[in-house]
């Protein structure tokens, strides 16, 4: 047994490395699938919408945790190749975040009026031009909120990776209080990570909603 | 792929299965008392409790369910609380969903107009009179989408319970896993029965919110 030292300090703050590389790689995968869904959720065409509700509806009714095994142990069984660990969990956080902030946006996206598209059409704009200068700054200035809401729930999720044996924060905090034997100190240091990242998120979150109410 | 394997391990699954719905409901109850008190807490008079509740929803909503779960039960020990799995699983998830529905309850008082209050008592009822006829049953359907879909995402939540070895639906997979060396199989089957649970509930608050309120928004 060995004391709480300044390394393992150093190894947890190395180890944040990952847990940030893990909530950029969902976002930016996730972000332009979840512009997909939501578009696609709000489609002319039946078939599509009902296509898109159901994978988000899939996505939302199973456990992050399952949907991490079931890519880290699918994707050979798909693919036939073994694929590393970062690949297989950012497949599943990059699903994970396409699906909620897909029905996040699908959300502002409707909250829209539809006379905002119909005054556009008249205006003589493309579909593309409506979407782009008409619909999606309203849209935008109501889902950021929740989407930064979300962003936080990313945050606590990729703690889960650590289950997979994946190193990232949680993992770290799991391998120095196993080396030290100071729960105590290691998790709660962890914690306060975790709350100095989420914090001002929430904060955020909570003056864009008050900045940028949507009832005005 | 071969799912035959797993078909003698369906007692298991089913035991699981039980353990995760009984895990589930009973932090949400804790959960919800938790989240009543909470909420009049933060409407009442006394600031250092006020602090306090929002100090705690925080906290909590800020850090991972995951490391809760670990400090529960890795760390309450050091102070004399020694808790088994299910035991510890069940305070923090509890600490978890109560730290969310002290937020949402609040938002479901507040939903309702002061005038409305204001209405009931020149109507001459008396305090219980209004909280019971004018503010609860609307604040319960305002409230009503976002608990039902906090209770689903605990249910799915519970599965962080299986890293400190509460025998619930994951646990169960990784024993069936490490039995028959069918991992992705295992895990796809999981996915299906969370899935069935998550719709299964969401089909029964659907019904419920239908027969329950059945007044008009507007007139």
């Amino acid at each position: 047994m060995r004391s709480f030292s300044l390394i393992d300090f150093v190894s947890l703050f190395a180890a944040l490395r990952w847990t940030v590389a893990l909530v950029v790689l969902a976002l930016l995968l996730g972000a332009p699938l979840a512009l997909g869904l939501a578009l696609g959720r709000i489609s002319r065409f039946a078939g599509l919408r009902w296509a898109m509700a159901a994978l988000i509806q899939v996505i939302q009714s199973v456990p992050l945790l399952g949907l991490l095994f079931f890519f880290y142990f699918g994707m050979p069984v798909f693919l036939g190749v073994q694929v590393p660990a970062l690949i297989a969990v950012t497949v599943a956080y990059t699903l994970y975040t396409a699906a909620f902030l897909g029905e996040i946006w699908r959300g502002g996206l409707e909250a829209v009026k539809q006379a905002q598209w119909e005054a556009s059409a008249c205006l003589g704009l493309s579909a593309w031009q409506q979407f782009r200068h008409i619909i999606a700054p309203q849209a935008l200035r109501l889902s950021l909120p929740p989407t930064v809401g979300f962003l936080v729930q990313l945050i606590k999720g990729t703690s889960l990776a650590s289950i997979l044996g994946f190193v990232e924060l949680a993992r770290a905090g799991q391998v120095v209080s196993a080396a030290t034997f100071q729960p105590l100190l290691t998790y709660a240091l962890v914690a306060a990570i975790y709350f100095a990242l989420c914090l001002p998120l929430t904060l955020w979150s909570r003056s864009l909603e008050a900045r940028l109410d949507g009832s005005r | 792929m071969n799912f035959l394997p797993l078909w003698r391990y369906q007692n298991q699954l089913i035991d699981g299965a039980i353990i995760t719905l009984e895990l589930t409901v009973i932090s949400a109850l804790a959960g919800l008392v938790i989240g009543i008190a909470g909420a009049v807490a933060l409407k009442g008079r006394i600031t250092p409790l006020r602090w306090l509740v929002r100090g705690y929803i925080e906290l909590f909503r800020n850090t991972p369910s995951l490391i809760q779960i670990f400090i529960v039960f890795f760390v309450l020990p050091n102070f004399g609380l020694k808790l088994p799995a299910f035991e510890a699983a069940a305070v923090a998830l509890s600490l978890y969903f109560g730290a969310y529905s002290v937020e949402i309850i609040r938002a479901g008082l507040d939903s309702i107009p002061r005038s409305q209050v204001e209405a009931g008592q020149c109507l001459g009822l008396s305090g219980w009179q209004v909280f019971r006829h004018i503010i609860l049953p609307p604040a319960l359907r305002n409230a009503y989408p976002a608990v039902t879909s906090q209770f689903v995402l605990l249910l799915l939540g519970t599965s962080l319970a299986s890293q400190v070895a509460t025998d619930e639906l994951f646990h169960v997979a990784g024993f069936i896993e490490s039995r028959t060396y069918r991992s992705f199989e295992v895990y796809a089957v999981i996915c299906a029965v969370y899935f069935a649970m998550a719709m299964s509930f969401k089909a029964l608050f659907a019904v419920i919110a239908l027969a329950a309120f059945r007044w008009p928004r507007r007139r």
